[in-house]
């Protein structure tokens, strides 16, 4: 597992989300109400749309084209027209900085 | 076997299927549909990524084995009786129902001018390959109708560098569901992609290859394609006797003037809290509607009270309407960094929403402004105004409030 360092959790609102690209691919990180930092695949799993322009509330993530939503801790398809879950990779905070790990 | 039967097999119609199921319903389900297809989504028709026409599929044919939903595609009612309760299949067959749910759809509205028949629609998978199987760069389109779907078409050509003119009878593009400034903006954004556009005028005739204007004006056209609008499905409906307008009128449970036959998506004319009848044309609108019908036929009595939401795709912009924005509102303005918001109060309440940027950023203000209207407020409109006020606090504060 290589962790790779995705930026200062300060630049991810609080119940937000970002868009981070490594190695050809996509992901969505993102910052719960309690700064707690998750991250998962970053495209929606119903039409392939950018969930990090979704809105986050709580530890839900909307996708912003049709409304499908996810729980970005598990990855897990909470409402359609999304029904694939979302993979999630492991992430943490070290010293204010965010790191994922891709591997 | 009677069972729940749903005629139409679009969006509506095969979201209902499934939320039949989910409401718990374990009697027999039919999904018929005219259309050659398993069902598919419109709105990639008219946004194509590539050089395909995409088939994007609502559902595959294993999930619809699984719910066990009988589906009889290429198949159309020819014929509905509500009080024997059944239907003629264009099979040959009769279906006995217990409740029944119409969602047909929406047809184009056809041109009247000499020639009309040489005008493609553009509603189904078949009529979108049939335009892009015979689009290529360097050839002249004429759309007619200078709507959502004339101007998706447009901006789709348009990057595949084909010339395209729009004729339109109003003085703008968008009149219709689009509120004027972003309908000023994307009309704007398609003059520098290079659509000419032709206002005031009708078609007057449609020739093998050029499109006559009502002032004399003469197009050159490789492909005419008609974009002026839908009309409501209710061929059925108005045959078998059932109450109809601008749709087919259901109460606000989504029931027709029959008690086992209901009503949902674009075919649907739903009577309002108001006074009067509404019908949407819009993606989620049909999802929706489907829903709160299954539910309601399986014995629950839900009122359709879901906000209106469309988006349309232009170019690298993204429309997002959230409620239904009207002339008489106060608008306020804010922009943010994806784009331009603009909100409508009506008597100090928020009522709607509507966003204008790149892709689909502004989404999450929409749907923010969406469960704020929801929550039925009257924020201050310098709030609304000033981006640097989250949508969310503001959200936050209603909900503890
Ligand atoms: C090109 C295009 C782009 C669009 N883009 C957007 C967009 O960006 N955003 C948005 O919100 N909305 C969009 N829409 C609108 C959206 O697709 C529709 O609102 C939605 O499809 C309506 O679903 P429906 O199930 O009510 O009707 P339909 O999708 O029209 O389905 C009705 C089905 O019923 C069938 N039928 C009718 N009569 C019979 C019969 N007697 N027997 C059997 N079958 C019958 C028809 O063949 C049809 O397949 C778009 C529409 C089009 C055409
Ligand atoms: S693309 Fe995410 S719900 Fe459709």
């Amino acid at each position: 597992m290589t962790w790779v360092s995705a930026g200062r959790l300060d630049d991810i609102e609080q119940e937000g989300a970002i868009r981070f690209d490594h190695g050809g691919r996509t992901y969505a990180i993102y910052r719960g109400p309690d700064d707690s930092v998750y991250c998962t695949a970053g495209l929606c799993t119903h039409e392939a749309i950018h969930l990090a322009d979704g809105l986050v509330l709580d530890f839900e993530v909307e996708c912003p084209k049709h409304s499908g939503a996810f729980d970005y801790r598990t990855g897990e398809a909470l409402r359609l027209p999304a029904c694939e879950n979302l993979k999630t990779y492991p992430a943490e905070v070290v010293d204010g900085e965010v790191r994922v790990a891709l591997g | 076997m009677n069972g729940m039967v749903i005629i139409g097999a679009g969006e509506s119609g095969t979201r209902a299927a499934f939320a039949l199921r989910e409401a718990g319903y374990c009697g027999a389900v039919t999904l018929v549909g005219a259309e050659p297809h398993l069902p598919y989504e419109r709105p990639p028709l008219s946004k194509i990524v590539d050089d395909t026409v995409q088939m994007k599929l609502i559902c595959a044919k294993e999930a619809l084995e699984a719910a066990g939903i009988t589906y009889l595609k290429g198949c159309s009612v020819s014929k509905l009786d509500p009080v024997a309760a059944t239907v003629s299949l264009s099979h040959g067959q009769l279906l006995g129902y217990e409740k029944l749910l119409l969602t047909t759809g929406a047809r184009p509205r056809r041109l009247a001018c000499a020639g009309a028949e040489r005008a493609l629609d553009f509603r189904t998978h078949a009529d979108a390959e049939a335009i892009f199987s015979k689009v290529a760069p360097g050839r002249r389109v004429a759309i007619i109708g200078a709507g959502l779907i004339g101007m998706e078409l447009a901006s789709v050509l348009r990057a595949k560098d084909v010339a395209v003119d729009v004729i339109e009878a109003a003085p703008k593009p968008l009149g219709r569901a689009v509120p004027a400034r972003f309908a000023d903006k994307l009309h704007a954004r398609h003059a520098t992609e290079g659509v000419r556009f032709h206002f005031d005028r009708s078609v007057a005739e449609i020739g093998n290859d050029s499109v006559v204007l009502s002032d004399g004006t003469i197009l050159s056209a490789d492909l005419v394609v008609s974009a002026i609008g839908v009309q409501p499905e209710m061929t059925l409906a108005e045959a078998s006797g059932l109450a109809t307008g601008n749709g087919i009128l259901t109460d606000a449970c989504l029931r027709t003037s029959a008690p086992n036959i209901f009503a949902a998506g674009d075919c649907a004319a739903v009577a309002q809290a108001g006074g009067g009848h509404i019908r949407f044309e819009s993606w989620r609108n049909a999802r929706m509607q489907a829903e709160t019908a299954a539910r309601n036929m399986v014995g629950a009595a839900e009122t359709f009270a879901a906000i209106p939401w469309f988006w349309s795709d232009q170019y690298d912009l993204g429309l997002q309407v959230a409620g239904q924005p009207l002339p008489g509102h106060q608008s306020v303005r804010r922009s943010a960094a994806e784009g331009e918001l603009e909100f409508y109060l009506d008597d100090g309440q928020l009522v709607a929403a509507a966003g204008l940027g790149i892709g689909n950023g502004l989404a999450k203000h929409i749907k923010l402004a969406e469960m704020l209207i929801a929550a039925c407020i009257s924020p201050e409109p310098a709030a609304l105004a000033d981006p640097g006020v989250n949508l969310k606090t503001l959200l936050k504060s209603a909900r503890a409030a």
